[in-house]
């Protein structure tokens, strides 16, 4: 019993600070239509500067350290696309390989930070717990914090002006300019905000771990879209905050998926396979459906009576 | 109100694609003008609406709303001045937001930060309930529901919730059934009247040419080639007008849609 339920911990707690990545693109490619693919990079740098912060002493900066480093790469995401003619997916991509010698650079030129013994906010809020029936959760609390901090800031910052002048950017641009809203503007402040979320999630997650490694963020850009989509096929519709946690719903349901299977003996590096074979299924399936009449059409058309 | 000092266009220069879409234009419309285009197809009228919008820089010439320059004036800038409608009723409103929110980002009132407010929606649902087609029970609808001449309804509320100097009416009524289509007309007038906007009206219909606003104008290879208002417009008949056009153009106006109205 107490097996399974550390396994749906562990889950969670994964779940959970991977989930603010999943909100990142739950605006950059739910509201704002940009698919970010700066953000494999962007994890890793907001890790890498929280680890480098949190080296050095001071464990509640390095969390906004991050956060303020993941929204410099936004924004730099953002002005290659909007001012200066660069398409989206390919500023994400330049952006993405930059941050690789970025971050090699930040932590130091090693690929491999150690932070065993560093104080981080996880061992803040362990030691503050210390002698509580709380004290083995300390992760999953300052997890769920983060979360719920981050699901509300978008529930609300969706609905002002700025908030729905974003979502109308992705939703119709020509809409926008003839509403004298700057497309580029919007873009801007949307990556910023995501990409600030994004690096929240490579530093609480690598903090979590003890350890900084210049690979955590790959494939991450991946596993948040099956995530998030995920998240969409539970919540499709609804008020924002009904799908911002539709969303975390998804990414926890797709961290259990692969501890279960790694209970199963599945090899942890079959996890970026599964998480692309996810994301296949999840945009293929609703084209399928789509497509089904027609190809039924087909089928039946040869066939006696069919015509 | 709105002058247009010679502007010229020539899309794809020096390819063989080259098109000269509009040629040494020019046009001045009065405060409260409501003047209506007609013309063939490639005639240049959308040309023009998108040289005033600032969709595309002009090659030469000038643009001046209410006496100020806006030649170089950034897209957005000049849509707080200038309500455009397109013929397509699905390019003017966000159809995964709610009818309520798409009103609140027309309207644009408050800072960035600031949210939509009970006195705000109880004026939307006011200017809602004039349209009379029952939306201001729908406001938390999503516009994607919406038919298209709702849509078009809303899309007119939208773009004159703050009157513009300047409105711009690109066939807005033509992907509409009849009825549909005579009652945005409809509200159009309406609206234009109330606020005294001054207003530019492309149209196909000959019959609508010359029944609304008070002038005309008729449009051929990127120019102005008729421009008729008072008694002699009002004296004016459709086969008055296509002679005319005939006369000034030197060719006849062949247009299957026109021919079909007439």
């Amino acid at each position: 019993m107490s097996i399974y339920l550390s396994l749906g911990q562990t889950a969670l707690e994964l779940g959970l600070m991977c989930s603010l990545t999943v909100l990142a693109l739950f605006l950059s490619y739910s509201m704002l239509n940009v698919c970010d693919l700066s953000t494999d990079g962007c994890f890793t740098l907001g890790a890498a500067v929280g680890a480098v912060v949190a080296l050095s002493g001071h464990p509640i900066l390095s969390i906004f350290a991050a956060m303020l480093a993941g929204m410099c790469s936004g924004f730099i995401t953002a002005l290659m696309q909007t001012k200066m003619g660069i398409d989206s997916l390919l500023s994400g991509i330049i952006v993405n390989t930059g941050l690789y010698s970025i971050n090699i650079a930040i932590m130091g030129g090693s690929s491999l930070l150690n932070m065993n013994k560093t104080t981080t906010v996880f061992t803040m809020v362990k030691d503050l717990l210390k002698d509580t029936p709380l004290a083995s959760m300390s992760v999953l609390i300052v997890a769920l914090l983060a979360v719920i901090l981050v699901v509300v800031f978008l529930n609300f910052f969706l609905k002002t002006r700025l908030g729905l002048a974003i979502r109308a950017t992705g939703n119709n641009p020509d809409m926008v300019k003839s509403s004298s809203i700057d497309p580029a503007f919007t873009t801007i402040i949307g990556l910023c905000v995501a990409n600030a979320f994004t690096g929240l999630s490579g530093v609480l997650l690598s903090q979590s771990q003890k350890s900084v490694d210049i690979n955590i963020g790959q494939g991450m850009v991946t596993m948040a879209l099956a995530s998030l989509l995920i998240g969409g096929t539970i919540v499709a519709r609804g008020s924002i905050m009904k799908r911002a946690m539709g969303v975390v719903l998804g990414s926890f349901i797709f961290r259990l998926v692969y501890t279960i299977a790694l209970r199963f003996h599945m090899p942890a590096f079959m996890l970026k396979l599964v998480s692309s074979v996810i994301v296949v299924l999840a945009i293929f399936l609703p084209y399928l459906k789509k497509q089904w009449p027609n190809i039924q059409r087909r089928m039946n058309h040869g066939k006696k009576g069919g015509r | 109100m709105l002058k247009l000092e010679s502007i010229s266009k020539t899309f794809n220069p020096g390819t063989v694609n080259e098109k000269v879409a509009i040629k040494g234009l020019s046009l001045h419309l009065k405060k409260g003008d409501f003047a209506t285009i007609i013309g063939s197809n490639g005639a240049g009228k959308s040309t023009m609406f998108n040289a005033i919008c600032g969709d595309f820089l002009t090659d030469s010439g000038a643009v001046i709303l209410d006496g100020k320059d806006i030649t170089f004036m950034p897209q957005h800038t000049r849509a707080r001045q200038i309500g455009r409608l397109y013929q397509d009723p699905m390019r003017g409103s966000a159809p995964g937001m709610t009818i309520l929110e798409n009103l609140a980002l027309a309207a644009g009132k408050g800072g960035w930060l600031s949210f939509i407010t009970r006195s705000e929606k109880q004026a939307f649902a006011e200017q809602l309930a004039r349209l009379d087609i029952g939306l201001e029970d729908r406001m938390d609808h999503p516009v994607g529901l919406l038919s298209g001449g709702q849509r078009q309804a809303l899309t007119l509320l939208m773009a004159t919730i703050n009157p513009p100097k300047l409105l711009l009416l690109d066939e807005h009524t033509a992907a509409l059934d009849p009825a549909t289509a005579e009652k945005v007309l409809k509200l159009t007038r309406e609206i234009v009247e109330e606020h005294k906007i001054t207003t530019l009206m492309i149209t196909h219909n000959m019959e609508d040419a010359l029944r609304m606003g008070n002038r005309t104008l008729m449009m051929d290879s990127g120019n102005i080639v008729i421009d008729v208002e008072g008694e002699t417009r009002d004296n004016l008949t459709v086969s008055d007008l296509l002679e005319q056009f005939k006369a000034g153009a030197g060719k006849e106006m062949l247009n299957d849609r026109i021919l079909l109205q007439k």
